[in-house]
This record gives C-alpha cells, sequence and structure tokens, in this order.
C-alpha cells in the first residue's frame, strides 16, 4: 500500500513538470495556432543552459533560472522573427500543417547540434541538497523534486496573472480569440504573437531546467518531452494555464498507476493510449475550450 | 507511365549489371541502402504526397514487416514470401486503426499517427527485449548479392506502383483530396475509401521494406525497425526531393543517403543537422523541393533565352 502511496506521490511531482512543459506550448498553440514540435528540444536546451550555468558559472541550481530564462526569451524572438513568423501569415490549416513540419526539421537540427556540442551523454545538476528526503509517515519525497513542483507551480501562477492583468498579456488573449476583430481594436497582433512565442519558449526553458535538476536531460529527451506536452494539452484544453498545470499533475498520477499496475515499462504507453483515445473522440473539438 | 518512370527504371535497371563486375562489398552495401530508402519514401510519398496525409506513424508499419517477415524466413519459409505475408500484417493493421485515425485531419492526424507509432514501439520493446541474430547455418549461406537483387526488384515495384497510381482514377481523387477535402467529396470523390486506399498501399510497399530489412541485417533488436527515425528519414528524403512527385522521392532517398554515409565518417548523425536545416528552409520557400527547383531554374533560363 505504501509503495503505491509512494509512486503515487512521485507521480505527482513529475506531473507538476509535465504541467510546467506543456503551458508553454499551450499559450503559443492557443495564441498563434502553431503546433511547434520542437518544445521538447527547446526544453532540452534549457536544460543544458542551467546544467553549464551551475558548472561553469557556479550559480545556485534554482537560481539558474534568472540566467535561462532570460536566455530562452531571446531564443524565442530569434525563433519567431527567423522563423515562425513567416507560418503565421498562412491561413490556419496551413499555420499548423506548416509549424508541425518546421517544428519538426527544428527539432532534429537542435538534436544533432545537441549530440555534436555536448554529446548523447545523461546529465544532470547536482545540487548541494540533492539527497535530502522528507519524510511523510513512511513516504520518501525528495526535497528537490518537491522544490521543483513548486517552482512550476508558482512560474505557471505568474503566467495566469500576466496574461490576467497584463496589458499585453490581456492583448495576447485578444489575439487568441479573433485576431482579426484584435487587429480592429487596434491590437498589435504581430507583437502578441511575438511576445507569445517568446513567452512559450521561455517556460520551456524552465522546465528544462526544473528537469535538469530533478531528472536528467540528453540531446534525444526532446521527441519524450513533446509528446507528454501534446498529451496534457489534449487532456486540459487550451485557455486555462492552471488546467494545463493540473492535466499535467493527472498525467503524472495516471502513469504512476499504470507503472504500479502494468510495471515500470509500461508507463510511457498509458498517456499516449489516453492521448490517441481522446484525439479520436474530439476530432474537432480538439484542443477546445 | 511518365517519362521520369523510364528514366528511373533504366536506371535501376542498370544497377542490375552492378554485382557482375565484382564490387567491394561497401560498395553493394551503400546501394542497397539506397535502393531501401527509395522504397521507404516512395511508400511514405502515396499517402502524404498524393493523398496529402502526413502520417508520422510510418514506422509502426515498416516494423511490423520486419517483425513478422524475420520469424516466417527464420522459421524456413522463403524469402518472399514471409515478406508478402509481412506487409499483409502491415496492411491489416492500417486498415484496422485507418477508419479511427482519418477522422483526424491535417496536423491531428500527424500527432496521432506520431503516438500510435510510439505506443507501438514500446509495446514491441517491452514484449521482444532480445536482439534477434541469425542462426549460424544462415549467416554462413549470407549472400549479398541476393540482398541486393531484392532490394533492386522492390525499388522498381514502389516506383511502378507510384507511376500508375499518378496517372490513374484513384490517384486523381487522392490529389483532389489533398488539394481541398471538402471540395474533392462535393465533387463525389469517396474521400475515406480512397485515403484508406493509399494507406494501405503505403503500408504494404513500407512492410515489404520491412521485410527486406528483416532479411539484410544479421542482428538487431525488433524494436528498432519500429523507431520514428525511419519514419523521420522517409519524411525528409520525400519532403526533400518533391512531394507529390515520382522523381523526387528517388532524388531526396540518393541525395540523403550518400551525404550520410559521407558525413557519417567522420561525424555520425551529423547529417541531421543539415538536413534539418534544408527541410526548414524547403517547407518556408521552396514547397514543391528540389524538384521545384529544378523548374524554377529551367524557367529562369528558358526567360533568358533571347528571341
Amino acid at each position: 500500500m505504501s509503495l503505491l502511496a509512494q509512486q503515487l506521490v512521485l507521480g505527482v511531482l513529475i506531473g507538476g513538470l509535465y504541467g510546467l512543459a506543456a503551458a508553454g506550448l499551450s499559450l503559443v498553440f492557443g495564441v498563434m495556432k502553431v503546433l511547434d514540435v520542437a518544445h521538447g528540444e527547446l526544453i532540452m536546451l534549457g536544460g543544458y543552459a542551467a546544467f553549464f550555468a551551475v558548472a561553469l558559472l557556479g550559480l545556485d541550481p534554482f537560481g539558474s533560472l534568472a540566467l535561462v530564462i532570460p536566455l530562452s526569451l531571446l531564443l524565442g524572438v530569434v525563433l519567431y522573427l527567423g522563423l515562425f513568423g513567416f507560418v503565421v501569415r498562412a491561413d490556419e490549416e496551413t499555420r499548423v500543417k506548416n509549424s508541425l513540419l518546421i517544428g519538426f526539421g527544428l527539432a532534429l537540427a537542435l538534436h544533432a547540434l545537441a549530440v555534436r556540442l555536448w554529446t548523447a551523454d545523461e546529465r544532470s545538476i547536482v545540487t548541494p541538497y540533492g539527497g535530502s528526503v522528507l519524510m511523510v509517515g513512511d513516504i520518501a519525497i525528495p526535497l528537490v523534486r518537491l522544490l521543483s513542483l513548486l517552482l512550476a507551480f508558482l512560474l505557471i501562477g505568474g503566467l495566469h496573472l500576466l496574461l490576467a492583468r497584463w496589458r499585453w498579456g490581456k492583448a495576447i488573449r485578444a489575439a487568441s480569440e479573433d485576431w482579426q476583430a484584435a487587429l480592429l481594436t487596434g491590437i498589435d497582433v504581430r507583437r502578441a504573437y511575438l511576445l507569445a512565442f517568446a513567452i512559450g519558449t521561455a517556460l520551456a526553458g524552465a522546465a528544462g531546467t526544473l528537469v535538469s535538476i530533478a531528472y536528467s536531460i540528453s540531446p534525444s529527451i526532446g521527441l519524450e518531452w513533446t509528446l507528454k506536452a501534446l498529451i496534457v494539452v489534449v487532456l486540459a484544453g487550451l485557455g486555462s494555464m492552471l488546467g494545463t498545470f493540473v492535466g499535467g499533475l493527472v498525467l503524472g498520477v495516471a502513469e504512476a498507476a499504470s507503472a504500479a499496475t502494468f510495471g515500470g515499462a509500461y508507463r510511457e504507453v498509458v498517456g499516449l493510449v489516453i492521448f490517441v483515445l481522446v484525439l479520436i473522440a474530439r476530432p474537432k473539438g480538439l484542443f477546445g475550450r | 507511365m511518365n517519362r521520369w518512370a523510364l528514366v528511373i527504371l533504366v536506371a535501376l535497371g542498370a544497377l542490375a549489371f552492378l554485382p557482375l563486375a565484382g564490387p567491394r562489398d561497401d560498395v553493394l552495401n551503400f546501394v542497397f541502402l539506397i535502393l531501401l530508402s527509395i522504397t521507404l519514401a516512395q511508400s511514405w510519398n502515396i499517402v502524404a504526397g498524393y493523398a496529402g496525409q502526413v502520417n508520422l506513424g510510418h514506422a509502426a508499419f515498416f516494423g511490423l514487416g520486419a517483425l513478422l517477415a524475420r520469424v516466417l524466413w527464420i522459421h524456413g519459409l522463403p524469402i518472399v514470401a514471409a515478406m508478402l505475408a509481412g506487409a499483409a500484417l502491415a496492411t491489416a493493421f492500417a486498415l484496422v486503426i485507418g477508419a479511427p485515425a482519418f477522422r483526424l485531419r491535417g496536423a491531428y492526424f500527424a500527432i496521432g499517427t506520431l503516438a500510435l507509432g510510439e505506443i507501438l514501439r514500446t509495446t514491441v520493446n517491452n514484449v521482444l527485449p532480445e536482439i534477434s541474430t541469425l542462426p549460424a547455418a544462415t549467416i554462413a549461406g549470407y549472400r549479398l548479392t541476393q540482398r541486393y537483387y531484392l532490394a533492386l526488384a522492390l525499388a522498381a515495384v514502389s516506383v511502378v506502383a507510384v507511376a500508375a497510381l499518378a496517372g490513374s482514377r484513384a490517384g486523381l481523387g487522392m490529389q483532389a483530396i489533398r488539394e481541398d477535402e471538402e471540395a474533392a467529396e462535393a465533387s463525389g470523390v469517396g474521400a475515406l475509401r480512397l485515403k484508406l486506399t493509399a494507406l494501405a498501399l503505403s503500408t504494404a510497399l513500407a512492410g515489404l521494406a520491412g521485410g527486406l530489412f528483416a532479411y539484410y541485417h544479421i542482428s538487431y533488436y525488433p524494436s528498432h525497425p519500429f523507431g520514428p527515425q525511419w519514419t523521420f528519414d522517409a519524411l525528409l528524403m520525400t519532403y526533400i526531393g518533391g512531394v507529390g512527385t515520382l522523381h523526387g522521392p528517388v532524388l531526396g532517398a540518393v541525395l540523403y543517403v550518400v551525404l550520410k554515409e559521407y558525413l557519417a565518417v567522420r561525424w555520425v548523425d551529423f547529417h541531421l543537422l543539415i538536413f534539418g536545416a534544408l527541410f526548414i528552409a524547403i517547407v518556408l520557400l521552396l514547397p514543391g523541393g528540389l524538384v521545384q527547383a529544378q523548374h524554377v531554374i529551367i524557367r529562369t533560363l528558358a526567360r533568358r533565352r533571347p528571341r
């Protein structure tokens, strides 16, 4: 019994990162109708940025977020101006399809680049408090994972406030509801798109940082995290960042429950099966609000 | 049959004489890889290029073909019969998942099939974790030229299949669906039936290619041919050459394998950086691939010619 409880707790802990990973994808897809399947590779890059910030600059692992987030914002701006900005000129259906293809090419290139630069080895940030464990009854809660979950929640809460209160946050939401109407009311839709994409990339960078602290990174984690993010987005729908966070927790728990039932080898399968079933059940209302 | 089909078939015919020249094994292996890639790219091209459905789970069908063909062949069935059985399994699976999968449109079909492929790969990896190695007697009797000729025949079959499809009534219907599914349905094209036909043909060829893979390799993990990289390879070769054309995927496959093998000598997987970037450039600037580039060049030259 306590073994199951232990696994479920670990599921919740990683679920928070699934939610954070999905938040950026959800924002970009919801606002721009751009399906960036290189999102997992952006997470991977964020992880490496954090790893080197800690290893070379000696930053505190969680403190490295202060460096990784601005860097990721910048990367987002570059990617939007260089690639995805061209896609949003097309109609919605072409947008989704072309962004998928471009994201796909980007994913392959970034993966190859990462292998080239940093080898295919798995890495993880070693924290001074790495081995610390919080005991609740006979359930062990690794401290870094708990902190990661809290940070993921804070970041998503912050994003929620940003979208709800900030002037440009409202512009982003308006552009996602109806970009033509937003344009007519004088909103600079292009800039709202640029901001949304940059914030989405920054969220990926933050997620990558937490992944490299609480778990591990390697150049090939991209596809796996893109799939996790897609599953959560399909589960949670678009439009609510807090809903996305909850969707991430649900996936984490579902994986843990399936690992406890069918064995760890199938933990990746359950999310994918849910994903396919939801997709097929709601082919049009998919990603609906 | 168009002009390009003839050109490609003549070139493949010429390659039939290559083993007679007594080349080194690495030359035969190299051409074998190109031929396998042509088949794989062409099979993906049918459903993505002609019917317009980007199937990101293509490796699942390649893998299923390899899985069954390997087992039957090792247990004594002639390889061609084993390959046909593998192709039948791949097609049967395609028809089972086809109807629900085609409820998804455009990019949703793409990510849905990606997930299906990953489900199958993980499952095969869990059920059959052991490496599959040929029995010693089979290894002793291994002849590379047999594999080579089978690959050559299969590449020719894939080219003939696509050429025949492109000009047929069904092929034209598929292209109408690719351009505008609603408009095609409104003009009396049975979209679901034709999409399933395209998927069946595409997966049958992919299954055959998988069987060839199983026949060629002495040992591999059964989940390896299910890996997403097979889908990605087919997609890159097809798009870079020219999606929805007969000669585009052939051109793409040759270019891809040549560059990949050349770069692999020094930098493993470095080709993906180049092809990833090239692929992005093509999606943004030259959606017709290198085949379109050729048209653009010819048109520019024709315009320059003094009248």
